[in-house]
């Protein structure tokens, strides 16, 4: 049996790291497109709509985000699909980040005065043009920090992703601790890398928050 | 000929009949007084005229065009009649002159240049056109609602809703609001203002509609409504004052 240094466990771990920062990302912007998409139908004024994304958001918000992956990974296999653990990851993620951004940003769009609305009503406006003009800019400040803030759910919720058999940071750890019995060292970097990525987001958050409340006091 | 003609105006919140059948007519150039107790449905009669609240009976016609409920129309009858709110409601994410240009390019797609140079003499004219720049977080109450009323009239519109526009002004700032007002009722604008300020009632008004329990209960010239007050509800109220 070959012996681990230090440096071959942090190594073969960094490297696991990029498909963790992949993962984030793909699942963060891909569920931020989508999520932007919903949010329009669960602002909308058509009903129907609006209903059924609220379903949508319930049902993901309602159940763990490691049954959505088996359901994906698993549930899709028996009807035939074979379907890869990274494509059953990317999906799920983006899915799932969809469905808490649309309902974090509604949160900020209802976060916008009424008056703001009659104002601009009062001014002609039509429902469009008041909410491109006047609402959405006043909602996206109000956005960012619950925004950046929930990135960091998304880094860690690729953690999951390792039981359906994806290798990102977390199963690299499994597979390491496995070849160099080590497994307080291993977890330990690992705590360490996801510690190193998320620190810098959360905190980045709550200062845009301050700053934004300060603005806002300023108003 | 009426310029605003409201028929048996009924409204209700629920099971709540709010407005029980408003009749008035504002003729061009009238400057109305709304007087009366909170919760008489003052308010809530101003949101008819503009078109914020649905009505449940009754009619509204502005300029001969009768209020319907659907997009076209009500933009069409808010850019007859604007509407001042007590809490200024601008837009905090535009300057000063960004708050009186919007609507103007958004919704009478006027070109930019001409929309500025609408936008420097309505500020001027509510004597803030040096702020044109400035945040509205920058200014003091009284002076956002005077922007609140640029924003209004750079619309041109041929009347003006005023809802207790100086309620949540600090008491050394109303004068300049009132002032304002005052200039906009002599330069002939037909505007129908909700108020506590009796004084200004009295001086600015040709008429004074007292609301009570969402009916007029009395109605006429400042001097009679203030001096021989014929309903005792309107007494008690008026020696409140
Ligand atoms: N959106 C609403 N929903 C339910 N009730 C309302 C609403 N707006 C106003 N009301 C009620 O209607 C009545 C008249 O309100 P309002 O027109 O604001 O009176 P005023 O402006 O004279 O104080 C009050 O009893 C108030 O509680
Ligand atoms: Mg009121």
């Amino acid at each position: 049996m070959t012996d681990f240094t230090t440096w071959d466990i942090l190594r073969n771990l960094l490297l696991a790291t990029r498909w963790t920062i992949l993962l984030s990302l793909v699942a963060f912007l891909g569920g931020g497109l989508l999520g932007l998409a919903l949010l329009f139908l669960r602002i909308g004024r058509l009903s129907w709509p609006r209903q059924a994304v609220r379903g949508y958001v319930e049902v993901f918000q309602g159940t763990p985000l490691l049954m959505q992956l088996f359901l994906a990974f698993f549930g899709l296999g028996l009807f035939g699909f074979d379907v890869p653990a990274w494509l059953a990851a990317g999906l799920t993620l983006i899915l799932w980040s969809a469905a808490f951004l649309t309902e974090i940003w509604r949160g900020c769009v209802d976060a916008v005065v009424r008056g703001q609305w009659e104002a601009s009503a009062s001014l002609g406006m039509g429902y469009v043009q008041q909410m491109r003009y006047v609402i959405l800019p006043q909602a996206m400040r109000i956005a960012i920090p619950p925004t950046v803030g929930f990135s960091v759910q998304v880094v860690k919720g690729t953690a999951l992703t390792s039981i359906i058999g994806f290798v990102e940071l977390s199963k690299a750890g499994t597979v390491v601790t496995n070849a160099t019995f080590q497994p307080f060292t291993v977890y330990g970097i690992v705590a360490l890398i996801y510690f190193c990525l998320c620190w810098p987001l959360s905190k980045s958050s709550q200062v845009l928050e301050r700053k934004l409340n300060v603005a806002h006091r300023d108003h | 000929m009426s310029l605003i003609e409201i028929t048996d105006l009924r409204k209700s919140f629920g099971e709540t009949e709010v407005l029980k059948g408003i009749t008035l007519n504002v003729a061009p150039g009238e400057v109305i007084a709304i007087i009366g107790k909170s919760g008489s449905g003052k308010s809530t009669l101003l949101r008819c005229i503009n078109g914020l609240e649905t009505v449940n009976g009754g009619t509204i016609s502005v300029a001969g065009a009768q209020l319907q409920a659907d997009e076209p129309h009500l933009k069409a009858l808010r850019l007859k009649v604007g509407m001042i709110f007590q809490q200024f409601n601008l837009f905090p994410h535009l300057t000063v002159g960004g708050n009186v240009m919007l609507s103007q390019t958004v919704v009478k797609k006027t070109p930019t240049v001409e929309a500025e140079a609408m936008a420097r003499k309505m500020l001027d004219r509510v004597g803030l056109g040096h702020r044109f720049d400035a945040w509205p977080s920058e200014l003091s109450g009284g002076q956002q609602q005077r922007v609140a009323i640029a924003r209004a009239l750079a619309m041109q519109p041929i009347a003006l809703l005023c809802d207790e526009i100086t309620s949540a002004l600090d008491p050394e700032l109303v004068a300049e609001v009132l002032a304002v007002v005052r200039e906009l009722a002599a330069d002939g604008m037909t505007l129908i203002l909700v108020t506590h300020e009796m004084g200004f009632a009295r001086d600015v008004c040709s008429r004074v509609v007292f609301m009570h329990q969402g009916r007029v209960h009395e109605m006429g010239p400042p001097a009679e409504i203030f001096a021989s007050p014929k309903t005792p509800e309107l007494r008690q109220f008026v020696g409140k004052q």
